[in-house]
């Protein structure tokens, strides 16, 4: 990989975690409503992802959405103002934290049933193959999702059509306060691919470059055999589910959090970035900044930005 | 410049946040998005970090204390920074607005209550709606509203009959309702009168009658009298009460106090409440159900009106000081004069004094209200010659016909109520008993 | 003109919708090769070839969700139920994502989808495959929904549907599949949400839709025997709804009768009386009468059967209640 593209994808997951941060206080602030699920410690899995595949392929995630369409690439800027629901948010203000959409960047949201959404990017396979054309699909969910029956039947379509899409579980280990093995009769969560005949991949969560490796090599298959994939990605969420749920309590430890948070995949990145000398203490530095001043702008744009009119209550239900 | 921590909403549904326990001392370092204290919501307890770096200058909540979404916990400075008059301030701040968060339960329990008051004013339009019939509408029929009645029944008409008979300007009262339940229809409409005709109310020429339309009061009266009259068996039963005494009683009364002037009429419905209790069948009623006798003794008044008359009703009478029954007497019939009674002030008597002396009657019998048991007609209080132990002289009297239901009051027992009457106003201290 | 059956009016729909748009697809079980459960895709398979008239597994959830994502990227899925009562299965694609999709992405997103399929009862297939589901997804802002009930009205509408770019659900009926009637040539599409007079009279408005219109025109004939002038309206779109043309109606005749197939409790017939009552108060001379479904689960036995589904008799004595005859 080029020098250029490792220090944007270093780049984009401090951008996701001092998004995420201020999020959290924004929340606290009561600046943001609702359900607000953070993307702290699980950063690899959606950058890395990205990173491997084209501008034009799609993403698809569920409701921890937010490092998601920042690393499709769109401005920090609506994203925040969507979640402070003002008119200027990518959705308009009509969907909030849970509904985030960027249709020019192939980002398809944002989306609030578990496993909901496993449908509908088989859906994006099936048009691609219709219009003979080359993108793939990458789905994220939860490990949580893998339970419900729209990831099986969906699975089966994928293979048995042929869909170029890649099935990515990002795996925390815990739903809301379920840990796996009370919710799964399966701890290798990969191995449910056999039951359709399909590649399976485990993958380090934490590790940015390992998982674009994997996501790679998913999307040439894909791309050039028309194959769908599971990728189970192992990683780790430092916040609660949400941010009304606790950090740790009867589900985890205090102890087990703190230890996983010395394998925060963005200081092992940036570890590695210094040791290859990719990149300088002072140009570390100098992102950190930028990235700072990013998430203020973000805010401030979120904050100076105008309500939804009364009249948009009526508008988009229909065509 | 100190910043302020404040309790940050820690759920969707927080409203207010218990601070569990300190994990920094005031003076000690506090680093950003180091964990500073623990607080609870309502749904579990989570850790609050510091956002930026500094010295945790002071507390101002301790360990239990309650705060709501957004109130002070503490200050994080500068280690060398002063911040008393930051203090004052906060403390001026609370002093002047203590009772916000209550305030903001109060108006969310507030909020409940209009919708049950504004269910309760659904109701009112109603009920007032329904006392309207003594007020003439302009139309024979209810205008938007209203409720329709007569005689007290309400009467039920499908809308289209209600346009049609508006149209036409038919009463609906002298419709028959031939629909489920007696609803007037379309057809009946169309039965009593076609289109193009409306009740003329055209003076005639020299020596012609003209037509005055109907009031619902009017209406109301004619049913009501016309059914008592041809249903119910009356009887008469007439005395001729002395009453010097209650002339010499009220006279001093409205001397001694400048209060409310007691009348005679004060003292008669006093009497006639007192005696009701020992007289329990005149105070009962005849009806569907059959002879049914009442518990509390509601006294009607009869008022007379422009066009009409209407009886307003003491509750529970027998219980009323003198003072009492002249002042709501007095208070009533003006209500009643301005046609602003509610039904429930002049309906479910158990029964009806009628006087009519001030027009200088001396005696009359009056039609009983169904399903009243009886009614007392009062005639005027006026100076006779009179014997007194076999010598002429001069004294008060006052005649009283009381009209009796046979079907409940025997001839016996309406004589013996109207005797004990009779007895209290010749005896006005008797009722101070 | 020519007269078809309801079911070759579908099947022209679809594959005229097909032939003009190459992002027109079918899918559902058995459409391919089978030939359609109904036969309604008969021959569209070896016409468009495997691609373009796919069959599913038994998915119902997940297949909705692929029609629904293929539309979100521009194609203009037909996703057929094998009958709605697997519909229910599909809801929470449907509910959750087809009808909300472009509001809860500010407009973004387009919908243009056909659910397609039978609803309603047949012929003592008991109670889990008898579902008049109508209100269910009347209830749902963001859905369309048809419900026609002649052959001229299933392709006019199903063509409209399939050209909208709002998620539409479609409901047959079994039974009336093998129903006659006329058809125009040409191009034929009907708007959503305009209903029509299928009868004109003077004494009784009576309202039906789907499989319940020949239920109510022989009732309409009886009564005419008797006397009785009916004038028998057809919404044809549940949602939106023509309130227009009951209006007028209602304004004529001043009664109405509402008949649906389903289930009295919040069905269909109660929002539609609820729209005349606040809109026609005064032209009514009795409280709207409804023949519905009976409050029951459909029972297999065909007597008991009979007796749930509304029929001529039962929308005869309403029609008379309401004239207080």
């Amino acid at each position: 990989m080029k020098k250029r593209e490792l220090i944007e994808m270093y780049r984009m997951m401090l951008l996701i975690r001092r998004f995420e941060e201020r999020c959290a206080q924004m929340y606290g602030m009561q600046k943001i409503g609702g359900f607000c699920h953070l993307y702290i410690g699980q950063e690899a899995v959606g950058v890395g992802a990205i990173a491997a595949i084209r501008p034009d392929d799609y993403f698809i995630s569920a409701y921890r959405d937010h490092g998601h369409i920042l690393a499709k690439g769109t401005d920090p800027k609506p994203v925040m103002a969507e979640l402070f629901g003002k008119a200027t948010g990518v959705s308009k203000g009509k969907g909030g934290s849970m509904h985030l959409f960027d249709l020019e960047r192939r980002y398809m949201g944002g989306h609030g049933i578990v496993a909901g959404q496993i449908p509908l990017a088989t859906g994006f396979g099936f048009a691609i193959k219709y219009r003979k054309q080359d993108q793939v699909v990458v789905c994220s969910f939860g490990e949580g999702a893998v339970h419900q029956g729209a990831f099986h039947e969906s699975l089966n379509l994928a293979k048995l059509w042929k869909l170029p899409v890649i099935y990515l579980i990002e795996n925390n280990r815990y739903g809301m306060g379920t840990p796996l093995e009370r919710a799964s009769a399966v701890w290798n969560l990969s191995q449910k691919a056999c039951s359709y005949d399909m590649e399976e991949e485990v993958v380090d969560g934490m590790d940015v470059l390992a998982v674009c490796d994997v996501v790679k090599k998913a999307a040439a298959r894909a791309r050039e055999k028309g194959e769908p994939t599971l990728i189970e990605a192992r990683t780790y969420r430092f916040r609660g589910h949400s941010m009304s749920d606790p950090v740790h309590s009867h589900y985890r430890t205090k102890e087990e959090v703190e230890e996983q948070k010395q394998n925060d995949p963005i200081a092992r990145f940036l570890d590695k970035l210094f040791k290859d000398k990719v990149l300088t203490e002072a140009a570390a530095k100098k992102i950190e900044n930028e990235v700072k001043k990013q998430v203020i702008e973000a805010v401030e744009f979120a904050e100076n930005s105008p309500e939804p009119p009364l009249e948009s209550l009526h508008e988009d239900i229909y065509a | 410049m100190a910043t302020k921590v404040t309790m940050p909403k820690l759920s969707d549904t927080m409203e207010e946040g218990t601070l569990v326990r300190w994990l920094k001392k005031e003076g000690e370092t506090v680093d950003a998005a180091e964990v500073i204290a623990e607080a609870e919501s309502d749904k579990a307890t989570m850790e609050l970090e510091a956002f930026d770096a500094g010295v945790l200058k002071k507390i101002l909540v301790p360990e239990g204390g309650k705060v709501p979404v957004g109130g002070l916990l503490a200050l994080i400075g500068e280690e060398d920074e002063d911040i008393g008059a930051l203090l004052k301030e906060i403390e001026a701040e609370q002093a002047a607005a203590p009772a916000e968060p209550a305030e903001g339960k109060e108006q969310a329990a507030a909020e409940p209550v209009p919708e049950k008051e504004a269910a309760a004013a659904v109701k009112q339009p109603a009920a007032a709606a329904a006392a309207e019939p003594e007020k003439e509408p302009a139309e024979d029929t209810a205008a938007p509203g209203e409720l329709l009645t007569t005689g007290g029944v309400r009467i039920k008409a499908s809308p289209l009959a209600r346009k049609m008979a508006r149209e036409r300007g038919l009463n609906l009262r002298r419709i028959a309702g031939t629909g489920s339940g007696g609803r007037i229809i379309r057809r009946d409409i169309e039965k009593a009168g076609p289109a193009g005709v409306r009740a003329a109310a055209a003076p005639a020429g020299a020596g012609g009658a003209s037509e005055i339309p109907l009031s619902s009061m009017r209406e109301s009266i004619a049913s009501r009298m016309t059914l008592s009259k041809s249903t119910v068996p009356h009887f008469y039963l007439t005395v001729e009460v002395d009453m010097d005494r209650a002339v010499e009683a009220r006279k001093s009364l409205n001397e001694a106090q400048s209060g409310i002037k007691i009348s005679f009429n004060d003292l008669i419905i006093k009497a006639a409440a007192l005696a009701l209790r020992d007289h329990e069948r005149v105070n009962g009623s005849f009806g569907e159900k059959g002879l049914m006798l009442h518990s509390d003794i509601d006294v009607g008044v009869a008022v007379a009106l422009e066009d009409g008359l209407i009886t307003p009703v003491l509750r529970r009478a027998d219980t009323l000081s003198l003072g009492q029954i002249a002042q709501q007497v007095g208070e009533l019939a003006g209500r009643a004069r301005e046609r602003k009674l509610a039904p429930e002030e002049y309906s479910n008597a158990t029964f009806t004094i009628s006087n009519l002396g001030m027009f200088g009657i001396e005696e009359f019998s009056a039609i009983i209200n169904p399903p009243q048991s009886a009614i007392l007609a009062v005639g005027g209080v006026a100076q006779k010659p009179v014997v007194r132990e076999g010598e002429l002289g001069i004294g008060y009297r006052m005649k009283m016909t009381l009209s009796c239901d046979h079907r409940i009051v025997d001839g016996a027992v309406g004589a013996l109520f109207l005797a004990d009457v009779q007895k209290k106003l010749e005896n006005p201290m008797l009722m101070m008993l | 003109m020519a007269e078809i059956t309801f079911r070759e009016a579908l099947n022209q729909a679809m594959a005229e919708e097909m032939e003009r748009d190459p992002d027109v697809f079918l899918m559902g079980e058995e459409v391919g090769y089978y030939q359609g459960a109904y036969k309604v895709s008969q021959g569209l398979m070896e016409r468009f070839g495997v691609e373009r008239v796919i069959d599913t597994p038994i998915a119902e959830l997940g297949f909705a969700g692929v029609g629904i994502g293929a539309a979100m990227v521009g194609l203009r899925p037909i996703v057929e139920m094998m009958t709605f009562n697997f519909s229910i299965l599909a809801l929470d694609q449907i509910v959750n994502n087809a009808a909300k999709l472009r509001y809860m992405s500010g407009g973004l997103i387009n919908m243009p989808i056909v659910f397609r399929g039978p609803g309603g009862a047949a012929h003592q297939l008991a109670a889990q495959h008898s579902q008049c589901l109508d209100p269910w997804f009347c209830n749902v802002p963001g859905l369309y929904v048809m419900a026609p009930s002649v052959p001229k009205d299933a392709k006019g509408l199903l063509k409209t549907a399939i050209r909208d770019d709002n998620p539409v659900i479609f409901i047959e009926s079994e039974v009336a599949y093998g129903y006659k009637g006329e058809v125009p040539d040409g191009e034929l599409l009907i708007p959503i949400g305009v209903g029509e007079v299928k009868r004109e009279g003077t004494d009784v408005t009576i309202v039906a839709w789907s499989k319940m219109i020949h239920v109510v025109l022989d009732a309409a004939n009886n009564l005419a025997e008797q006397g009785i002038s009916a004038e028998v309206v057809d919404p044809r779109t549940l949602r939106p709804l023509d309130e227009q043309i009951l209006i007028t109606s209602v304004e004529k005749t001043n009664r109405c009768v509402i008949v649906e197939e389903g289930w009295p409790y919040a069905g269909v017939g109660a929002e539609i009386a609820h729209r005349i009552t606040t809109n026609a108060f005064d032209a009514l001379d009795a409280p709207i009468a409804r023949v519905t479904g009976l409050d029951v689960p459909m029972p297999y036995a065909a007597n008991l059967e009979h007796a749930v589904i509304p029929n001529a008799e039962r929308v005869i004595q309403a029609a008379k209640q309401v004239l207080y005859i």
